[in-house]
C-alpha cells in the first residue's frame, strides 16, 4: 500500500527510550518508536520479542520503567485500564474484549451509553450505531447479539467502538490471526479508510506479507531490542525475517522425502457426514504428510474432530490400519494410536494454570502409575525428555503453562499430543501465532515424524506451510472435499483457485 | 520471555515459602493465642481433643466438598443429605431390632445404610448435573430442599429417636477412645490422609484439577469428563453418609433441625483452606485446618462474653466471602 500522507511528517504519538522489565526480568530495552497520523506502523518480531509489552505501554496498560510516552508532541503519564481510550488510543486486543450477550448497539456504546433525562436514549445510540457500521460499509445488524457474530464480524464491532471514541491511534494486536483471506481484506480495507481519515494505525502481525502490504514502515523487535524500523518498500520476506531472527532462514522448510505410494494404508475415511462434514472420503499412507487447506471456517476441524469422536459422526466409514473403528472419545482414538491436536491452545489445548509436568501426561496418565498411584518421577522424566526433544524453553520448570510464549506452548501441545506415540497424528493449525523461528523448529520435527514412518494430516490456513510439508493436499470448502492435489499440482494458486469455489468438483 | 530463554535445563526446584499457602496455618496459630488468652485452659489436650472431634462430622463433608469444589463443581445439599442419611439410619435400625436385636449386627446394618444412602443421594445429584446438564448451583439447591422436606416427613414433624438398647451399643463409635484418641478423631485423620493421597497422586485426582481447570482441555485430553464429575458427587455423599455414621451416636436423634448450614461451614472449611472456587486446585490439609478454624472460632465465641456466641455462624458467613476475596486478590497479583 501507497503511503497516504508522506506530508503529515508529525508523529502522534511516540515512545521514548522506552524500557520495561517485570521484576528482575528485562523485557524491553530503550526502544524508540513512533506512529505518524494516516500511516500504519507494523510491529514484527519472534514470540517473546517484546511486541505485546510496548504495545501496552503505548495504551497505558502497562507504565514503563523508564523512558517517556508523547501524545500530540506532549510527554504524557497514560492512564491505565483502557482510559487511554478517552485521549483517542485505542488497543484492540488479539482476544476481543465483547460480552457475548450483549447487543452490538450496547457494546459501541458501552460505558459511553447516551442518555436523556435518566434513561439511556435508544433510538439514538441505535441510529447511531447504525450510521458507524454504514461508514465502514459493513452489514451486521445493531440489533443482533454479539455470541452470534462471527470472528471478523465482532472484529469490525471493536473498529466501530473505536471509532466512536473519535480513536486517532488504533492500535491491533495480530488483528488477521483468526481472519480468512476474505476477511483480512475487508479489515485491510477499513484500514486503509480509517487512515485516509488520518488514523494513525499500529499492528502487530506474524504474517510477513501482509505486513509488506498494508504498513508505511515497519519496526522489528528482538530479545526487547529495537533492531530496526525501516520503510515496508525496502523490505522483502527474507530480509524481514532475518532480521527477526538474527540469522537466515533459508531453510525454513526441510527437504521434502519421496512419498512411497505402496506403503499401506493406516487411515481410510469413507463417506463421512457429521455436523459441518459433507461426504469426506481420504486416505491416509504411512510416512505421508496430507495437507488440508481451505478457508477458515470450510469444515477441516469440523472433519478432523468427527474422525477421532469428538463430535458425533452421522454416517460413514472409518479403517485404521484396514480395521474399521467408531471412536465415542478420545480414549479410545489414542489408544488406537491415532491423535488429535487442537488448534486452540488455550481453550482445548493446556491447563494455562498448571504447571508444565501435568500438562505434559494429562493424555496419557495411566503410563505414569505404580500400582494404583501416580509416579512423578516418571512424569518429570517425561518431561525431561519432551524439552530436549521439543526444544520447550521456560524460565523455570515450575512456571506455569499460561506463562510461556506462544511457540513453547505449541511445543508443549506437541510434546502432549506425542507422548501417546500415536502412529497417525492429526495436527490443527500446529503453528498459529508463533513465531518464525518456532515454525520452522516444529516444520522439521513434522518432517523428521514422517520420514520415521508416523503419518500427518496437516491442517493448515498458511497456504504456504501445506505447500512447504505436505506430498498430497486435500482442499475443502463449506464442508466438502473440492480437490485433491500432488506433486506439481501443489501450488498456492492451485488451492486458492480450489478454495475459492472457481475449481473443483464441488464447484459445479 | 526470551531474555532468560538460555535457561531450559530443569533444576532442582526450590521450596518457596508462599504467604498464601502457610494462611490457614497462621490463622490457626493465632487463634489459639487468642483462645489461650481468654481461658488459661483452651489449650488443655481435652479441650482441644473435644473441639477436632466435635469438628469431625463437618470435617468428613468437607473433604468431600473440597473434591466437588476442585472439581468446578458444588453441593449445597450436604447438611440436608446429613440429616435425611441420619434419620433413614434410625429408621432403618429401630426396624431392624426386633429381628435382629440391639447388637453390632443392627448397628452394622445402620452404618452400611447411613453409607449407602449418602453415596445414592449423592449419585442423583452427579447425575442431574452431568446427564441433566444443569448447573450443580441449581441442582443441590433442588435437593437441599428436597431433602429437608423428606427428613421432615419421615420425623412427621417430630424427632426420631433411636432405639435405647441400640444407642447403647452404637454409642463407643463416637466416644470410644482407641490408645487415648477419640474415634471420630481416628476416623477423620485416616479418611483425610487417604483423600490428600487420592487427590494428589492418583489419575482420579489429577483428573478433578483438570475438569475444574478447564472442562475442554480435560475432554480433549482423553478424560471422561462426566465420569469423574460424577464420582466427585458420590464421593461427597459417602463422606455425607459417613457424618451421618458418626452423629448418629452422639445425638441418638434426627429431626428437621439436625445439620442445618452445614454447607455453609463445610463451603467456608474448604475456601478457607485455600482450594479455589472456581477449580483446579485443592488441597485436603487446607480442608482440615479450615474446618478446626472454625470450630476454633465457635469455642473462642463461647469462652468470652464480649460477642455473643449466636453470632457464630454470621462469622462464618463473613471468612467465605473475605476468603473468596483474598483467593481473587492473590489471581491478581499474580
Amino acid at each position: 500500500m501507497s503511503n497516504t500522507n508522506g506530508a503529515a511528517g508529525l508523529p502522534v504519538l511516540s515512545a521514548n527510550r522506552i524500557s520495561k522489565s517485570f521484576g528482575e526480568i528485562p523485557v524491553l530495552f530503550s526502544i524508540d518508536f513512533d506512529v505518524r497520523a494516516g500511516e500504519v506502523h507494523a510491529i514484527i518480531g519472534e514470540n517473546g520479542a517484546g511486541k505485546s509489552t510496548l504495545m501496552k505501554i503505548l495504551s497505558g496498560f502497562e507504565q514503563p520503567t523508564s523512558g517517556t510516552i508523547t501524545y500530540d508532541g506532549k510527554t504524557v503519564r497514560l492512564p491505565p485500564n483502557g482510559e487511554a481510550e478517552t485521549l483517542g488510543i485505542v488497543l484492540i486486543h488479539q482476544e476481543l474484549n465483547l460480552a457475548e450477550h450483549l447487543r452490538v448497539v450496547d457494546s459501541i456504546f458501552l460505558g459511553r451509553e447516551i442518555s436523556r433525562g435518566g434513561l439511556m436514549d435508544v433510538r439514538q445510540m441505535h441510529e447511531k450505531a447504525q450510521a458507524l457500521l454504514d461508514t465502514l460499509h459493513v452489514r451486521i445488524d445493531p440489533n443482533a447479539r454479539i455470541g452470534t457474530l462471527s470472528v471478523a464480524e465482532k472484529q469490525m464491532v471493536e473498529i466501530a467502538k473505536a471509532i466512536s471514541r473519535d480513536a486517532r491511534v488504533l492500535i491491533m494486536d495480530e488483528p488477521t490471526a483468526v481472519l480468512s483471506m476474505d476477511e483480512t481484506q475487508t479489515l485491510f480495507e477499513q484500514i486503509q479508510r480509517l487512515t485516509q481519515r488520518g488514523v494513525a494505525i499500529v499492528f502487530i502481525s506474524h504474517k510477513l506479507d501482509e505486513v509488506m502490504r498494508l504498513s508505511d514502515r515497519v519496526t522489528v523487535l528482538r530479545d526487547g531490542q529495537l533492531i530496526a524500523t525501516v520503510a515496508a518498500s525496502v523490505l522483502t520476506p527474507d530480509t524481514a525475517a532475518q532480521m527477526m531472527v538474527g540469522r537466515e532462514l533459508s531453510n525454513l522448510y526441510p527437504p521434502k522425502h519421496e512419498p512411497d505410494v505402496d506403503a499401506p494404508l493406516v487411515l481410510s475415511v469413507k463417506h463421512l457426514q457429521a455436523a459441518g462434514v459433507d461426504d469426506i472420503s481420504f486416505d491416509l499412507r504411512k510416512g505421508e504428510i496430507l495437507g488440508f487447506a481451505g478457508l477458515v471456517g470450510s469444515g477441516r476441524t469440523a472433519v478432523a474432530e468427527a474422525v477421532v469422536g469428538l463430535t458425533h459422526r452421522y454416517t460413514g466409514e472409518i479403517e485404521v490400519r484396514g480395521q474399521p473403528v467408531h471412536f465415542a472419545g478420545v480414549a479410545q482414538s489414542v489408544a488406537t494410536g491415532l491423535a488429535y491436536m487442537t488448534k486452540d491452545r488455550k481453550g482445548k489445548g493446556l491447563l494455562t494454570n498448571m504447571g508444565l509436568r501435568p500438562n505434559l501426561t494429562l493424555l496419557t496418565l495411566t503410563r505414569h502409575l505404580k500400582g494404583i498411584f501416580l509416579d512423578t518421577a516418571s512424569e518429570t522424566r517425561a518431561l525431561e525428555r519432551a524439552v530436549r526433544r521439543f526444544d520447550i524453553r521456560a524460565r523455570d520448570p515450575s512456571v506455569r503453562a499460561g506463562q510461556l510464549s506462544g511457540g513453547n506452548q505449541q511445543k508443549l501441545m506437541l510434546g502432549k499430543t506425542m507422548e501417546s506415540e500415536p502412529e497417525i497424528v492429526i495436527m490443527d493449525e500446529p503453528t498459529r501465532g508463533i513465531d518464525v523461528g518456532t515454525k520452522q523448529q516444529i516444520y522439521h520435527i513434522i518432517a523428521a515424524l514422517a520420514a520415521e514412518g508416523k503419518s500427518i494430516v496437516l491442517v493448515s490456513s498458511e497456504l504456504q506451510e501445506v505447500i512447504g510439508l505436505s506430498h498430497r493436499v486435500i482442499v475443502m470448502r463449506l464442508g466438502r472435499i473440492v480437490g485433491e492435489l500432488e506433486g506439481d499440482q501443489i501450488t498456492e494458486e492451485q488451492i486458492v483457485r480450489h478454495q475459492m469455489g472457481i475449481e473443483g468438483r464441488a464447484a459445479a | 520471555m526470551t531474555a532468560t530463554a538460555g535457561e531450559t535445563t530443569p533444576q532442582v526446584r526450590r521450596p518457596r515459602v508462599r504467604l498464601g499457602a502457610l494462611g490457614p496455618v497462621l490463622a490457626l496459630v493465632l487463634l489459639m493465642i487468642l483462645g489461650t488468652a481468654l481461658n488459661g485452659s483452651f489449650l488443655s489436650l481435652g479441650n482441644l481433643s473435644n473441639i477436632v472431634a466435635r469438628s469431625s462430622f463437618i470435617g468428613l463433608i468437607a473433604i468431600g466438598a473440597t473434591f466437588v469444589i476442585t472439581s468446578g463443581g458444588l453441593d449445597l445439599s450436604v447438611g440436608s443429605m446429613a440429616a435425611f442419611s441420619a434419620g433413614m439410619m434410625i429408621i432403618i435400625i429401630n426396624g431392624a431390632v426386633p429381628s435382629l436385636g440391639t447388637g453390632w449386627t443392627v448397628v452394622g446394618l445402620g452404618i452400611v445404610a447411613g453409607l449407602a444412602i449418602g453415596s445414592v443421594a449423592g449419585a442423583a445429584n452427579g447425575f442431574l448435573v452431568t446427564a441433566g446438564r444443569i448447573e450443580p448451583f441449581i441442582v443441590t439447591l433442588g435437593t437441599l430442599g428436597i431433602f429437608r422436606a423428606l427428613i421432615t416427613f419421615l420425623a412427621n414433624g417430630g424427632t426420631l429417636n433411636l432405639n435405647m438398647a441400640a444407642a447403647d451399643t452404637y454409642s463407643p463409635l463416637y466416644s470410644g477412645k482407641i490408645f487415648d484418641i477419640p474415634v471420630p478423631i481416628i476416623i477423620f485423620a485416616v479418611v483425610a490422609i487417604v483423600a490428600e493421597i487420592v487427590l494428589r497422586r492418583t489419575t482420579f485426582g489429577r483428573h478433578i484439577a483438570a475438569i475444574g481447570s478447564n472442562e475442554q482441555v480435560a475432554r480433549y485430553s482423553a478424560i471422561k469428563v462426566d465420569r469423574v464429575r460424577l464420582m466427585t458427587y458420590v464421593l461427597q455423599g459417602f463422606l455425607v453418609g459417613g457424618a451421618a455414621v458418626l452423629y448418629v451416636p452422639k445425638f441418638g436423634s434426627a429431626n428437621s433441625s439436625t445439620a442445618v448450614l452445614w454447607e455453609l461451614q463445610a463451603i467456608a472449611a474448604v475456601i478457607i483452606g485455600g482450594t479455589m472456587l472456581k477449580g483446579g486446585f485443592g488441597r485436603i490439609w487446607g480442608t482440615v485446618v479450615g474446618v478446626i478454624i472454625l470450630e476454633l472460632i465457635g469455642n473462642i465465641l463461647n469462652l468470652q462474653s464480649l460477642i455473643s456466641p449466636y453470632l457464630n455462624q454470621a462469622f462464618q458467613g463473613a471468612i467465605i466471602v473475605v476468603a473468596v476475596l483474598l483467593q481473587r486478590g492473590r489471581k491478581m497479583a499474580n
